[in-house]
């Protein structure tokens, strides 16, 4: 019992920390260089923050799952190309029932009928490939990141047969920045991120004993298959819930699930998953912050993510290699 | 393995001369035998001015495009390392934007020269680290290479986006065929000379393909013909970059396709991967042609569907067997 807490001390500690410098660049965020019409500008900019913030939360939680789930460090949703099959299935929407389905069905509606439709996708695809045993690591990372680029390239082909109206319907609900997210949508998103955060906190004890191994989690006790199956439903909902915000971030979970795991040290989902949001935070509005006024740019910051996150990922790759 | 015979080659040469002939009749224009043959002057323009370009710049691209990758392959001895698995064309596209930026110019030849030498920075940088390293997994090799055109792309496109020139970019980066016309496409025949210089060289890329102490043994100069290898990929793929745009998975499917079948004598699989390579671009950008007629799909977006497909067929169905060579 001591053992355990001496363990888990530090990484409550730094746990706090991350905390408080999430803390500490939202208020910068809302708060530097606030002059002028100030009333407006903080509703702006708190709005921006909140999807940062459900934003970060989604990547962050889907990512950690994911890498519990398929017991390795360096496999993503973003790498696997869900947020891209997401695209896919809403430029399908648009290509087969045309633009005013998107436009006049009920969004809410419309929006369960995408996810749940990228639960199913989602669990096939991880039962093709993760379905069989003794696959090579690599093989799969592979195979993932070649999904990816078939998704991407396929929504690209439908995007191409969608006459010129309806695309430009597409467009707008898919190339949302974090500079215009609509505030109706957003409430939605924060509820489904927050009725995950509580499933997976849920899930929380169990998905460190599935982390072990599937024989370890079995001989424990623990229904490794449906804890699986209730992961992957969070994970495609939280998913959805990103790209329908803000659009593909593929290198952003996989950037803040391993610096949350090296920050803290720890397995234990309870410290991690927080750990790993408030790292996401931390990314998203510092970034945010340091490009908008320190370099004056706008809307670059997914493709700075894209930068070091790639890059990380390699020197990850290599990590790896020399086990 | 299946012995390559004449008659494969010439099959292979008839069917690509049909598909050539027809090619030449699909499109928005009339263009019709008997008018050519009545001599109207319009369809004989059509003719000369575009279709004829468009199926040669087809034919070289795909030609030059699937050699690069068959030699890229031997010489890295990764059969998923290519062009567009090492960040070369990514580099390349780097080097059209940096072009652009510092000359300003439309000149070709200038971009060109940017591009092939931003290309082998790339390639031969990527290349570099991965010697350092000395577990070099069949499969990490080619995933950290995708990783590493990403991040070039990412570099790329933030350039672009300070530059205001992302939408040119994305003129530049998809691969297409439409907009080539008389004058517009010449540059590709040094792709095709290079290609035939890469035929010559093809002995000593075999050879290189066995390791570098094999070949040392046999007496043959391992680093020289491998960055001659590497220099013949980067100028290819650059020369395509530059003219038609990024051309993807077709030096990573058709060698590895073709070299399934024919082994890896390079002197009998780089004819048919040249021929295969014709045949594969040109029924893509038929197909990209036809599925929407009169309008066109740009020949990338089939090719990245079809291509994506069949890599991962390759990936998963015949990993096993590949990874065990």
């Amino acid at each position: 019992m001591t053992a355990t807490r001496v363990a888990a001390a530090p990484a409550r500690r730094r746990l706090a920390l991350l905390a408080l410098l999430a803390v500490v660049a939202a208020a910068g965020f809302c708060l530097i260089g606030l002059a002028g019409n100030w009333e407006y500008a903080l509703i702006i900019r708190s709005r921006k923050l909140a999807t940062m913030v459900v934003v970060g939360v989604a990547v962050a939680c889907s990512s950690v799952l994911f890498q519990t789930v398929t017991g390795n460090r360096i496999l993503t949703p973003g790498i696997m190309g869900f947020d891209q099959l997401f695209v896919l299935i809403q430029t399908l929407i648009v290509f087969l029932f045309g633009a005013l389905a998107l436009s006049s069905a009920d969004p809410r509606l419309l929006f369960a009928g995408q996810v749940a439709v990228m639960v199913v996708f989602a669990g096939l695809l991880y039962r093709w490939l993760f379905g069989r045993d003794g696959r090579d690591l690599f093989v799969l990372v592979l195979a993932g990141v070649v999904c990816g680029t078939l998704f991407g390239s396929l929504s690209s082909l439908a995007a191409r047969l969608i006459n010129p109206n309806d695309f430009v319907v597409l467009q707008d609900s898919l190339f949302a920045s974090f500079n215009q997210v609509d505030p109706a949508l957003l409430g939605l998103s924060a509820v489904l991120v927050a009725a995950m955060a509580v499933w997976t906190v849920r899930l929380a004890y169990r998905l460190d004993v599935v982390a072990l191994s599937r024989e370890h989690a079995i001989n424990l006790g623990v229904h490794h298959a449906s804890v699986v199956n209730e992961a992957l439903v969070v994970v495609a909902v939280l998913v959805s819930v990103s790209t329908a915000l803000v659009g593909p971030l593929t290198f952003l979970g996989v950037l803040v699930a391993n610096l949350a795991r090296q920050l803290t040290g720890t397995f234990r989902h309870l410290t991690l998953l927080p750990a790993a949001a408030f790292v996401s935070v931390i990314v998203l509005v510092g970034g945010q912050l340091v490009l908008e006024r320190v370099f004056g740019m706008n809307t670059a910051l997914s493709v700075i993510i894209n930068f070091a996150g790639g890059a990380y990922f390699i020197a990850l790759l290599i990590r790896e290699s020399r086990r | 393995m299946t012995r390559l015979r004449a008659w494969h080659l010439a099959a292979g040469t008839a069917l690509l001369a049909v598909l050539a002939a027809w090619s030449l009749f699909v499109g928005v224009s009339d263009l019709s035998l008997a008018g050519l043959l009545d001599g109207r002057p319009d369809e004989v323009r059509v003719l000369v001015e575009s279709r004829l370009p468009r199926l040669l710049a087809i034919l070289l691209a795909g030609t030059a495009m699937s050699v690069a990758g068959l030699v890229m392959m031997h010489i890295t001895g990764n059969r998923f390392v290519t062009p567009s698995t090492a960040g070369t064309t990514e580099s390349a596209t780097l080097g059209v934007l940096v072009a652009t930026l510092l000359a300003g110019g439309e000149a070709l030849i200038v971009k060109m020269s940017f591009a092939v030498a931003c290309a082998l920075v790339g390639t031969f940088f990527f290349l570099a680290v991965l010697r350092r390293l000395t577990f070099r997994d069949m499969i990490l090799v080619p995933l950290a290479g995708i990783m590493f055109g990403s991040v070039v792309g990412a570099a790329t496109t933030f350039v672009a986006y300070r530059a205001d020139l992302l939408q040119s970019l994305g003129a530049w980066t998809s691969g297409d065929f439409s907009g080539v016309l008389r004058g517009r496409y010449e540059l590709l025949w040094i792709a095709g000379a290079v290609t035939v210089l890469g035929y010559l060289y093809a002995d000593r890329f075999t050879v290189a393909g066995l390791g570098r102490s094999f070949a040392v043994n046999l007496g043959v100069r391992y680093d020289r013909v491998v960055n001659t290898g590497l220099v013949l990929t980067a100028v290819i793929t650059a020369v395509v970059v530059v003219t038609v745009g990024e051309v993807p998975f077709v030096g990573l499917i058709v060698p590895n396709l073709v070299t399934m079948v024919l082994g890896d004598h390079l002197r009998y699989a780089l004819p048919a991967t040249a021929l295969a390579g014709a045949l594969f671009v040109l029924l893509c950008d038929i197909v990209g042609r036809l599925v929407r007629f009169p309008y066109e799909i740009p020949v990338s977006t089939v090719l990245g569907v079809v291509g994506a497909a069949a890599f991962l067929a390759l990936l998963l169905g015949g990993g096993r067997q590949v990874r065990a060579r």
